[in-house]
């Protein structure tokens, strides 16, 4: 995308455009609501990094008075309109990312161990559910040595990225 | 947020570090959900991409299905139809060349695995047993009632398979997952066995084969897609198996449309768990379904319309039939409902548009229906779910589908379901896979399908898409705004598709932000360029349909036609699909093609011609 005519026309509608057409391909029923528990993937989709205690806020906001597990476009639209035109929850930079990964590489290997790397993901910080540490595993471990190189993976996760 | 200290910690340090790491697992974390979401919704995308093609496909291959029957010769093929056993075994003949498995009827067990055994190995059934298969088929299934009432008692589990889809390979993979059928091992098939995979016929055979060997534990339920065969007639290989299959082509089809309108239509396990391919409506009868004569719901939606369309175009009418062979309304309504129907969260019942039949029904529609029937739970297929299976209404409504990687590599998984005599089920899943066991499927690669599959509906609809454009371009730039572009390709796809997400991979934005549109069709092109560009469209959309047409009218299957005929079946067929036609360019282009001089069109290869060719593919 072309950086310079950001400004120019990204104009509020275009957003709520773009806003509407990710809350759509979550839209099951074609009827305005989305589960309650894609939010956060559309959020995300829509290229903002809020942490999870970031997205219950959010979700604080566009929640019904009395939760039905569904939302509304109607409420999420102006919310996340603002989201994007205040930029908020930017993206990692792929440095820091790595140095965060190093960071967590004590003995400075490279790699992080299956053990380790599940220690951290599932203690520290907001921990990952069963379900995403094995996603995690699934793609990042290498089967023979049990390791995750992190560099190769970053690598890997941002090509898949694109 | 750098923290490379190699020295060992200390007390003081130990705090620091502490904070340290959870700064360093949170900004991972962080990263890692934001970087799954976002793949998580090309995957949705890619999904309903795949669908929304695959649904307006449907309608129009729905079409087709009329114009194909009123092609039929009906009276040559009914007679053959009812040869006996012994009649077929008579008029056709099985060369001692033949390698194939050789059927014995009755059938036992050795015949099935006889039958699987010769399909992995990709071998073909000879045309004779395949009529006698399919004869015997006919027989048992006419006996049965249309919803057969089944009982889990003796601690059987019964096991429910969804859409199957012609993959052969999934259905290969359930037999080793879960054994292969039998008086201890009872299965329900449910529907949409045929079609888009590129094994239907050694399912059906295979199906067909378990059911004529243990009828009272291999139960059927009838597909939306067991209504018409478009795609089943096997992949032909040498002349040898071209000779076998296409001279008895006609017969097989005709005789397979008989099977399929005399499939059940529903299954219910101990009074309690009705199992049905599509749905019910607000208006299903159960009792209603269970006393018609089935077999009268051949042909479903627009058959009024067609029907109508066709009297106009007929100079022979080969439909001169006993019009007490037509179902009632209610009979073909009802039938529709719970073939088409898929269920939604919003509570009603309203028409289902994007199918063209059904409806779509809401948790209390599947409520009332269990009250008034006593059931305690709906298994539905029908709808292709990523994890093979999904659970909706509260527990109530489970789709079950077993065709993995039914739009491309990677997709989705397929499942099927374990269930016991307390009547909970167990969901097995599985993905047959041809990549190495460790890493899933690449999202890339579905996306790419799932683009191309785009792409090439976009090439077949240039000219409405250009006038769309152009009358949005009121300067002649050659530019729109996202937002115009966007309404644009709706307004003539109608895909419902989430058009400035998927701009980036379907055209290009010029300096100022807005979108080249012609930049749309740049990476498409007919690997034979003709003169006539909207010609060339329609021979492109519909190329695979013309295919099947062409082959049909083959008397001969020498793959040749004369101009004559390809003249006259192009007219019809245009007139049928409300497609408008130059005469002239056609007859120009037919004789373009023409290498020989000699009258005959080479129909593989004039449609070969039409194949969309992406450029970024050319070099791979």
């Amino acid at each position: 995308e072309n950086e310079k005519t950001d400004s120019e026309y990204n104009t509020v509608a275009e957003i709520e455009k773009k806003i509407t057409e990710a809350f759509e391909v979550f839209d099951h029923e074609c009827n305005q609501t989305v589960d309650v528990r894609e939010i956060g993937s559309i959020v995300r989709s829509l290229g903002c990094y809020p942490t999870e205690a970031q997205l219950h806020e959010l979700l604080a906001e566009v929640e019904e008075e009395e939760p039905t597990g569904y939302i509304h476009l109607q409420k999420f639209l102006p919310v996340m309109t603002r989201v994007l035109v205040e930029r908020s929850y930017q993206p990692t930079p792929e440095d820091v990312l790595l140095h965060a990964f190093e960071a967590l590489d004590v003995n400075k290997c490279g790699y992080l161990t299956k053990e380790e790397l599940v220690k951290y993901m599932t203690e520290e910080g907001e921990p990952f559910t069963q379900e995403e540490m094995e996603d995690m595993l699934s793609a990042a471990l290498d089967p023979e040595t049990n390791t995750m190189r992190y560099k190769d993976y970053i690598t890997l996760m941002i090509v898949d990225d694109v | 947020m750098g923290c490379k200290t190699s020295v060992p910690c200390n007390a003081t340090k130990k705090s620091e570090r502490c904070k340290c790491l959870l700064r360093a697992a949170l900004l991972i974390q962080r990263w890692y959900r934001a970087t799954m979401a976002r793949i998580e919704m090309r995957r949705r995308y890619c999904l309903n991409i795949f669908q929304s093609i695959e649904y307006a496909d449907e309608q129009a291959q729905l079409q087709l299905s009329n114009f194909f029957t009123f092609m039929m010769d009906h009276d040559l093929e009914m007679t053959e139809s009812n040869f006996s056993l012994a009649e077929f075994e008579r008029r056709i003949d099985v060369p001692d060349s033949y390698y194939g498995p050789r059927l014995k009827f009755p059938l036992t067990v050795a015949d099935a695995n006889a039958l699987l055994d010769a399909f992995k190995k990709e071998e073909l059934l000879h045309a004779r047993y395949v009529l006698q298969l399919l004869h015997e088929t006919r027989r048992v299934l006419k006996e049965m009632p249309n919803i057969t009432y089944l009982s889990t008692s003796y601690s059987k589990e019964i096991t429910v398979c969804g859409d199957l889809h012609g993959k052969l390979d999934d259905l290969l993979m359930i037999f080793y997952k879960n054994g292969l059928p039998s008086e201890k091992n009872p299965y329900v098939f449910n529907g949409d066995f045929v079609d888009r995979g590129d094994n239907s016929m050694e399912i059906l055979i295979i199906l067909f084969a378990f059911l004529l060997i243990y009828p009272n534990d291999l139960h059927l339920n009838r597909g939306n897609h067991e209504d018409y065969i478009m795609n089943d007639l096997p992949k032909i290989g040498s002349d040898f198996k071209k000779f076998i299959l296409q001279v008895h082509g006609k017969v097989i089809l005709y005789l397979l449309e008989d099977v399929f309108s005399w499939l059940p239509l529903a299954t219910v396990v101990d009074s309690k768990v009705l199992i049905l391919h599509g749905g019910i409506s607000d208006t299903t009868d159960l009792d209603f379904l269970n006393l018609f004569e089935r077999s009268k719901v051949r042909e479903h939606v627009h058959v009024g319309l067609l029907l109508s369309s066709l009297k106009n175009l007929a100079a022979v009418g080969p439909h001169e039939e006993d019009s007490s062979r037509d179902p009632t309304q209610k009979e073909w309504q009802q039938t529709l409902d719970i073939l088409w129907s898929d269920p939604r969260n919003q509570r009603g019942c309203i028409p289902n548009k994007l199918r063209g039949g059904g409806c779509y029904f809401g948790p209390d529609i599947t409520a009332k229906l269990f009250e008034r029937y006593n059931l305690k739970m709906l298994i539905r297929s029908h709808e292709c779910k990523q994890d093979g299976y999904e659970i909706g209404h509260g527990g109530k409504v489970i789709t079950i589908f077993s065709a993995s990687n039914y739009y491309e590599d990677g997709s989705n998984r397929g499942a099927y379901i374990k269930l016991n005599p307390d009547l909970i089920p167990r969901f097995i899943q599985y993905q047959v896979t041809f990549h190495s066991a460790h890493s899933p499927p690449r999202i890339n690669t579905v996306e790419g399908a799932a683009l191309k599959a785009l792409r090439e509906k976009i090439y077949a609809n240039k000219t409405e898409l250009m006038e769309a454009f152009m009358s949005k371009d009121l300067t002649g730039a050659g530019k729109l705004s996202v937002s115009d572009w966007a309404e644009a390709m709706e307004s003539v796809l109608q895909l419902e598709l989430p058009w400035r997400t998927l701009r980036a991979q379907l055209a290009r934005l010029s300096a100022d932000g807005r979108i080249e549109y012609t930049s749309c069709f740049y990476d498409l092109e007919i690997e034979k360029p003709v003169e006539e560009p909207s010609l060339v469209e329609t021979l492109c959309k519909y190329r695979k349909d013309l295919e099947m047409i062409f082959n049909f009218i083959d008397k001969d299957q020498s793959g040749l036609i004369s101009l004559e005929e390809f003249h006259h079946t192009w007219r019809l067929f245009c007139a049928h699909m409300g497609v408008e036609t130059d005469d002239e360019a056609i007859i120009k282009l037919a004789n373009t093609i023409d290498y020989n001089k000699d009258g005959y069109i080479d129909f593989s290869e004039f449609l070969g011609a039409f194949h969309v060719v992406h450029r970024l593919d050319k070099g791979k």
